[in-house]
């Protein structure tokens, strides 16, 4: 198979776009598909830092070596999960990268914030570990950029988490996630930083080439509590469609970009948590419901109420 | 030639197969969830694999790799 651009022998094809690149030649492709995505969605402004999410997985480390290499002012943050052995390597792994690179690297504990691992927060609530996982990496992250001054936000959605995530709505017909889901999100409170995906034009074998081709060092291994996850049945159904249709999830997510102003957002109001000042549109927000759902049941009740008053983080 | 698996931590020997596209085949894998390398090279699914090859099958897709069925 020959290079699309260069005839010369190629090294991965891409049947999205009836292609196939040299080494040379997929770098350039695919630094261009995060200059689009940056451009067309307005994701940075002159003059910010721009904090990026890594995980130690093949997407965060290849965004955050791609700005790097692009000269945005960035530094990482890494949610160390408490996942054992898992979340040892993925620490060592983005500590490594952030050394090699000169980047600066903010590491945020979930133990010693919390007092509790993620499989803690499975074992003792109805929350999958995805679920809590989830929840507590969206409140963490944001809550260190805005104490820390940081206005946006970068995480390493691909093209595949973000038709998945599509897929899940659209199966349900949550019309409030769909009016919300984007590549780039605005802030919208003092206390939410904005969310910017510069990689959801490239799909994760894309992401997975790019480690491969410029060497850089990822996590393989998946998480030990991940399995059977919804997101991950609906990857495994794009996937089928886009084997036999390739161009299937493109055209999937960027149709529904194109349509995305059809639907309508939920009207609330967002204001202030009573524990720890986070947006919510509750009185507590999740964060701190789920902290406290898990302190009542491995504290002593007078412990556990305390905690939460006074030291919800 | 001598199929591993990256991510399943497992190995397999495969007769007949001429090129990656037969290899992912036989081992009923959907192409768009993994890379294929050679001698830590990544190659491309018409690329063809003498017997005496050992390549590598890496599974891509976060949240766990594709489900290996034996050849037989």
């Amino acid at each position: 198979m020959k290079c699309r651009r260069c005839r010369g022998k190629a090294v991965i094809d891409l049947p999205r776009h009836n292609s196939a690149f040299c080494p040379d030649c997929f770098i350039a492709y695919f630094n261009k598909q995060v200059d689009v995505a940056i451009a067309k969605q307005e994701m940075f402004f002159d003059g910010e830092t721009v904090l990026v999410a890594v995980s130690g997985g093949k997407d965060s480390l290849a965004l955050w070596d791609i700005l790097l290499n692009q000269g945005v002012e960035t530094a990482g943050v890494y949610v160390d999960l408490g996942i054992e052995e898992y979340s040892a390597t993925s620490k060592q792994i983005v500590e490594a990268f952030a050394t090699s690179r000169g980047a600066h690297l903010l590491v945020v504990d979930v133990r010693e914030e919390c007092g509790f691992s993620i499989r803690e927060v499975a074992k003792h609530t109805m929350r999958t570990a995805c679920s809590a996982c989830g929840l507590f990496k969206r409140y963490l992250i944001n809550k260190i950029a805005v104490d820390q001054g940081f206005q946006v936000v970068a995480t390493g959605h691909n093209l595949d988490d973000e038709a998945s995530s599509l897929l899940g709505n659209v199966l349900h017909w949550k019309e409030g996630f769909l009016a919300r889901q984007s590549p780039a999100l605005p802030s919208t409170h003092p206390k939410l930083a904005r969310k910017v995906k510069p990689l959801f034009r490239l799909t994760e074998r894309e992401t997975a080439a790019y480690c491969i081709l410029k060497k850089i060092q990822y996590m393989v291994e998946e998480c030990p509590l991940v399995r059977g996850s919804t997101n991950l049945m609906n990857k495994q159904a794009l996937n089928l469609l886009e084997q036999s249709s390739p161009g299937t999830k493109h055209a999937f997510y960027f149709d529904f970009l194109r349509k995305r102003q059809n639907f309508r957002a939920d009207e609330f109001v967002l204001s202030s948590c009573e524990h720890c000042g986070q947006a919510t549109t509750a009185q507590t927000c999740s964060f701190c419901r789920l902290v406290a759902e898990v302190r009542a049941k491995t504290c002593p009740p007078a412990a556990a109420n305390q905690d939460v008053r006074q030291n919800p983080l | 030639m001598r199929v591993m698996i990256i991510q399943a931590g497992k190995e397999v020997d495969l007769q007949g197969c001429s090129d990656v596209q037969a290899v992912l085949a036989k081992l009923a894998i959907n192409p768009e969830t993994v890379l294929v390398l050679r001698d830590g090279k990544l190659i491309t699914k018409d690329e063809r694999i003498a017997e005496t090859d050992r390549i590598e099958i890496l599974p891509v897709i976060s949240g766990g790799g594709p489900r290996i069925q034996d050849p037989e």
